[in-house]
């Protein structure tokens, strides 16, 4: 007890009491949850039809049988989207199981059933497929091989990172062919003048994110999933994150992308250069197109030195219109050190503090209808940590803010991290939860989460939370479970009103399964028609990623 | 009555120790600080005891550099009344900041003195045995529970010791050391970080109390622990028990 080494037993401490959030969290769902889904699966496939549920089924108040069967009728329900296997799509067979063994050797080439539920299923275990292999290529080659044959043989492709998407976009349909690209997770190069980085698709963002840590420097994308989500995923998704106030999307912060298209041909494109006008720049069709026109099997980025000093405030906020005036004066008076702004509403608050172990309530004294939270990343502690206090100070005179915390030490930053961090998971906890990830103007952007909550009534707890420095907000509705009628409330409403507003029906989590056919609520027919040109352009057969991102009467 | 509490500025717990190249000591230049957790923990107590009626004052000590102001003024903004700071560039070992708060006992003549159990620098765990040593005051040590009796003038403690918990009685004024468990620390909220920026602090030279700054003890060389060695993958059971019993010759 007495004099032992307290630095390391405080962060145990710190450790145990994450434990309560993992990402992603399959290891403490319920146990009763498997046998719900192989339930649920054979109500869900009918020979060559799928029916795509976009229900989580998590809902752990939830019997076994009954909910087999609720989802099933549920399944015909507005929610849920009839995909068909494409026939032009040829059925594995063990020739072709024989030529990956050719080209990987029988250790990468995967049959196992139960490594093939882990590629099978999205983490939320909102999506399952049932593919029957899973590729693991180490080399770029392979992964060119791999495809030419693929494309050969009419074998549909899915590419797969860390699989901690949102949309159902990283796992199988159907049989798809699961390419992970999780055993290239080599760092090739890191250039300390520059702060260019070059890496493997397959490398963990966290695994980056140390690396760089230990050369000074930090990657300009930070996400929730960083223990488990890859790069290559990242770029393909184009996430977003948290720091993307201050560094940017990915379309600016990657600077080169080597790709291997649907015919095995290798697009290496992996400059490292800030400046490049040299025809089209092709690397951004492969940000954000969710491996539907090729697998990135490369990237360089570009990234920031590590400032030594961060701060954290956390701070309520009366009125909606107060969070925005908040956000100006933010990025007049903090500028260049301004680096997060995210806001939470009453309800996430309340939602994360009864839900999610360890939160703790900074400003107890009273209930807040807003939370703000305010990151500040800088070269000089004293000088950022002076100006913030007086840009809080003033705040608070001129009643923007209505309190509000500073945190003291890394502990408490953490600790007010976790109340915006800790939402999803905490939303997971609370039941069932209708989750919409939208890019709304930010004037606009809370009138839609009101509107929301007067249609549904006291039948859901409508929360609003995000990154409101970019103009996105996480829109989730929390209800004890899934009910048809109110999806039926949300949906089309939520895209109807987002497309109305000019918003996108997708911020930072792309399309995927869940809303390939909704993509004209964000583009034009016009502009689709150029996306499916392009994707017929690169990908004739259709192989990679099939069923997502665009909608599917686009592409037959 | 009142209590002084004594804080120490630290290289932030969640912060990667690094040690200096030519092995002098760690890198502290760009290195964020914080206040030690267990004298947030002992600050916490103190203010509980304040805002329970026990206690008409809190009284934080710091020992330092100027940049241990910061802290203080964290210490402040959490509701400590007061600040009083010793300004010393030069290291101080327990035995000094003992000697120094004997002697800003007799100018302060708290009731209580609470201190972290340790600072989660050094790891030392000396300075509020010594304290209580050097004022003949009764010590409650690695407390996780602390009732004070203000008519009695007695303090009950809850001790962490090895085999459970001791419970032990303290006659005022006495000293304790935080553990751990005893509390939650508050957050600094604005309207008590304007506050604190009122608030008096006084400054102290350790000549003015007269402690002379002088060791006994001499650092040789700061190192990191040695690493631990990467595992291997063994194929076969066999494989197993031969590396067990001829490589590691444990069966």
């Amino acid at each position: 007890m007495v004099n032992r080494n307290c630095r390391a037993t405080l962060r145990l401490l710190t450790l145990i009491n994450r434990q309560g959030h993992p990402h992603p969290p399959l290891s403490s769902s319920p146990s009763g949850i498997d046998a719900c889904w192989k339930q649920l699966q054979r109500n869900n496939v009918h020979g060559e039809h799928k029916i795509v549920s976009f229900f989580s089924p998590l809902a752990s108040s939830l019997k076994t049988r009954q909910w087999g069967v609720k989802i099933q009728s549920r399944c015909y329900g507005s929610a849920s989207v009839l995909v068909q296997r494409n026939p032009k799509f040829s059925k594995l067979n063990d020739e072709d199981v024989r030529y990956f063994e050719g080209i990987l050797g029988a250790k990468n080439v995967i049959q196992d059933d139960e490594k093939l539920i882990t590629a099978n299923t999205d983490w939320m275990r909102k999506y399952k497929g049932s593919s029957k292999l899973l590729l693991q290529p180490r080399t770029t080659d392979q992964v060119s091989e791999i495809l030419k044959y693929c494309n050969f043989r009419c074998l549909a492709v899915v590419p797969q990172g860390g699989n901690t998407g949102l949309v159902g976009g990283s796992v199988p349909v159907f049989d798809e062919v699961v390419v992970s690209l999780s055993a290239m997770s080599k760092i090739i190069s890191f250039d300390k003048v520059s702060g260019i980085l070059v890496c493997e698709a397959g490398c963990i963002l966290e695994n980056i994110i140390s690396f760089l840590d230990s050369e000074g420097f930090i990657m300009p994308l930070d996400l929730g999933a960083k223990g488990s989500c890859q790069i290559g995923g990242n770029v393909s998704t184009n996430a977003g994150g948290l720091r993307l106030l201050r560094y940017g999307s990915l379309h600016g912060n990657v600077l080169g992308i080597e790709a291997v298209l649907a015919d095995g041909t290798v697009l290496d494109m992996l400059k490292t250069l800030r400046k490049d006008n040299t025809g089209y720049d092709l690397k951004h069709l492969f940000i954000g197109s969710e491996g539907s026109l090729g697998i990135v099997t490369k990237v360089s980025i570009l990234t920031p030195p590590k400032l030594s000093s961060v701060n954290v405030a956390f701070l309520a906020c009366k009125d909606y219109s107060s969070c925005q005036k908040l956000l100006q004066e933010a990025r007049r008076k903090l500028g260049e050190i301004l680096s997060a702004f995210e806001f939470l509403d009453s309800n996430a608050m309340n939602l994360v503090l009864n839900h999610l172990e360890g939160a703790r309530n900074p400003l107890p004294t009273s209930l807040h209808n807003f939370y703000v939270l305010i990151e500040t990343t800088g070269s000089d502690e004293s000088s950022d940590k002076q100006k913030l206090e007086a840009f809080l100070l003033g705040s608070m005179e001129n009643e923007l803010i209505s309190d509000g915390a500073l945190a003291q030490d890394i502990n408490q930053a953490s600790s007010f991290w976790l109340l915006r961090e800790g939402i999803p998971e905490a939303l997971m906890r609370a039941g069932a939860v209708y989750k919409y990830d939208l890019s709304i103007p930010v004037e606009k952007m809370y009138n839609l989460v009101e509107e929301m909550r007067s249609r549904l009534g006291n039948d859901a707890n409508v929360v609003g939370y995000g990154h409101l420095g970019d103009g996105n907000l996480h829109l989730n509705v929390s209800t004890p479970q899934y009910d048809d009628k109110i999806l039926s409330q949300i949906e089309p409403f939520v895209y109807e009103w987002t497309s109305k507003h000019h918003g996108s029906i997708s911020a930072e989590h792309g399309l995927g399964l869940m809303k390939a056919n909704k993509i004209f609520y964000s583009k034009s027919p016009e502009t689709v028609k150029v996306m499916t040109s392009i994707k017929k352009l690169l990908d004739p057969n259709h192989i990679l990623n099939p069923y997502k991102v665009l909608p599917c009467s686009s592409i037959s | 009555m009142k209590i002084m509490v004594a804080i120490k500025r630290v290289i932030d717990y969640a912060v990667k120790i690094r040690v200096k190249p030519d092995k002098s000591g760690v890198v502290t230049q760009n290195v964020k600080m914080s206040m030690n957790p267990f004298c947030e923990i002992a600050l916490e107590e103190a203010l509980r005891m304040r805002e329970s009626g026990l206690a008409s004052e809190v009284v934080a000590v710091t020992m330092g550099p100027s940049q241990c102001l910061d802290t203080l003024r964290t210490g402040l903004a959490m509701g400590a009344d007061r600040g009083i700071h010793v300004d010393s560039t030069s290291a101080l070992h327990p035995l000094h900041v003992a000697k120094i708060l004997m002697n800003l006992v007799q100018i302060e003549k708290p009731s209580l003195i609470i201190l972290g159990k340790q600072a989660i620098d050094d790891d030392c765990n000396q300075t509020g045995q010594m304290v209580a040593g050097l004022l003949n005051w009764p010590q409650g040590t690695f407390a996780s529970k602390v009732v004070l009796d203000k008519e009695k003038e007695e303090v009950t403690v809850d001790r962490e010791v090895d085999d459970g918990i001791e419970t032990v009685q303290l006659k005022l004024p006495a000293v304790i050391t935080t553990d751990l468990r005893l509390n939650q620390p508050r957050y600094a909220t604005l309207p008590n970080i304007m506050k604190a920026k009122s608030k008096p602090i006084k400054k102290f030279t350790p000549q003015e109390l007269n402690v002379e700054i002088k060791s006994d003890l001499e650092i040789v060389e700061v190192t990191e622990p040695p690493k631990r060695k990467a595992g291997v993958m063994v194929s076969s059971v066999d494989e197993l028990i031969d590396k067990l019993k001829n490589e590691a010759k444990v069966i």
